[in-house]
């Protein structure tokens, strides 16, 4: 079964169901994760965002540009390629090919912000968990996604969410961001 | 990619070269942090059967699965049952029936990588087979030469020595001029191997015909082992025509790369002073031997269930 970050490869063969959310509708919740970000650490001093390869990097550059805006502080940002951390490997067809994980501060004693675009199984947060345990120890990760799906596998919870969809896992989410994808809207996909 | 094994770069497309490159900055950038560690390969065990003395890369190896949370086991021949006449088909079953799950061979004879990889289930690995191939050794100079230098269109590189024994001189030729690299090189005529010229390679007898417009020097071991059938008058004399000093180094171009495949015989073939210099690229290529390996290992141990 492939899922989790497959998602974000074609899908041929689903039909668009529904949209989730437009453009406007991604914007708005950024900002608003972006304000409880701000409320929930009491500022933004030692916090620094990190996104997962790839569709999570956009969305932590958008957060900080819109806490900078809003405390007038910069968050630093970081990228993450979890594959190297992933419980699936073997039972994936070709190799996933690696990308470069970059952070580029040192993330020891940090408030770490975890940004995805959809938090589904909680696979892919674990192994970026341990991913970043082993950058350094953090004084603390905080989970932020666009869109929660549900349907678990892990004991893991989001601390900041733009959407909760119910899902059937059937169903796909697909996250379409301006800067990976040339368009910008959350579309739920079905099998038709 | 439909590789299987690593056991020549001769047949090998640029593009499956080009995708163990990508994977090797990522694993690059493990070995530079505090913890060189991912759990990617646990569970998995790498047997290297090394049936020639090695140091480096078989530790190179070694450390490459190790970083990837393989397990690995070392057979060297002194150690096997090789010097109690057991066949390679018969250590191959004894590998398999061990439970690796990837093999990395050096064996003193051409192709015995490829015959093992016909004997076993798991992908084999060549750490060097004979006068035959070394690929992990050009694939690590390959990425060191891109790191530096992105786009290797025209450049200029001269391997000196003795190109005829050398496994590495052979990868690399086979490799290189794929990426745009204008290879030469530089031996005395007994060490060339005949038809070289054929592969798009330019001979020259003497360095200093070689040198003038190079970007990037290679320099071969003397592999005096293998120097007893005289096809060299004496060592030192060779060291006094072939090794690469400070004053054949400055007939290439002023930021000219120098490279050694390692072991370095300092006065040999190299001078201690070239050798250590500014532009000597020698222990990069020794860490990336290990980025490469920890890519070679990964693309071929997992995701091969089609």
């Amino acid at each position: 079964m492939r899922r989790g970050k497959d998602e974000e490869m074609g899908h041929p063969g689903f039909r668009e169901k529904a949209t989730i959310l437009d453009r406007d509708g991604i914007r708005r919740a950024l900002t608003r994760i972006a304000h409880e970000i701000i409320e929930k650490n009491q500022g933004v001093q030692e916090v620094a965002l990190i996104g997962i390869r790839r569709r999570g990097v956009p969305l932590a550059l958008r957060l900080a540009e819109k806490i900078e805006r809003i405390e007038g502080a910069q968050v630093p940002v970081g990228s993450l390629d979890i594959t190297l951390y992933r419980d699936d490997l073997t039972r994936l067809g070709p190799q996933p090919q690696l990308s470069r994980t970059e952070v580029p501060f040192p993330v020891t004693d940090r408030t770490v912000i975890l940004v995805d675009d959809v938090l589904y199984t909680g696979r892919t947060v674990r192994a970026a968990l341990d991913a970043i345990m082993d950058l350094g120890r953090p004084r603390a990760i905080q989970l932020a996604a666009l869109i929660d799906r549900g349907h678990r596998e892990l004991p893991i919870r989001a601390d900041y969410v733009g959407k909760n969809v119910p899902t059937s896992s059937r169903e796909i989410i697909s996250v379409q961001l301006e800067d990976t994808d040339g368009q910008e809207q959350v579309v739920i996909l079905e099998t038709g | 990619m439909a590789v299987r094994h690593l056991l020549g770069l001769a047949d090998m497309p640029a593009a499956a070269i080009n995708e163990f490159l990508e994977n090797a900055l990522p694993m690059k950038q493990i070995i530079s942090r505090d913890i060189k560690k991912v759990p990617t390969l646990r569970g998995k065990t790498v047997i290297t059967l090394f049936y020639e003395p090695s140091t480096r890369t078989r530790m190179s190896f070694e450390l490459a699965a190790k970083y990837l949370s393989a397990d690995t086991v070392n057979v060297s021949a002194s150690a096997s049952s090789t010097s109690k006449g057991e066949s390679l088909a018969d250590t191959a079953r004894t590998v398999a029936a061990l439970g690796a799950d990837l093999v990395v061979l050096r064996h003193p004879c051409a192709g015995a990588p490829h015959l093992l990889a016909r004997l076993v289930e798991v992908p084999v690995v060549n750490a060097g087979d004979g006068m035959h191939e070394h690929p992990t050794q050009a694939l690590l100079d390959l990425f060191t030469l891109r790191e530096r230098r992105p786009d290797l269109e025209g450049l200029k590189l001269v391997i000196i020595g003795d190109i005829l024994h050398s496994r590495v001189a052979r990868s690399n030729i086979w490799c290189l001029p794929r990426f745009g690299v204008d290879v030469h090189v530089a031996a005395p005529p007994t060490l060339v191997p005949a038809g070289l010229a054929a592969l798009g390679v330019t001979v020259h007898d003497r360095p200093e015909d070689a040198l003038p417009g190079a970007g990037a020097v290679m320099v071969l071991r003397l592999q005096r082992e293998r120097q007893q059938e005289g096809l060299i008058p004496d060592v030192r004399e060779y060291a006094r025509l072939y090794a690469l000093n400070s004053e054949r180094l400055a007939l290439a171009r002023p930021d000219a790369y120098v490279m050694h495949p390692g072991p370095m015989n300092r006065g040999i073939e190299i001078a201690p002073d070239v050798a250590d210099g500014a532009c000597a690229l020698i222990t990069d290529q020794v860490t990336n031997g290990v980025a490469v390996r920890m890519a070679v290992l990964y693309l071929l141990m997992l995701g091969r269930g089609e």
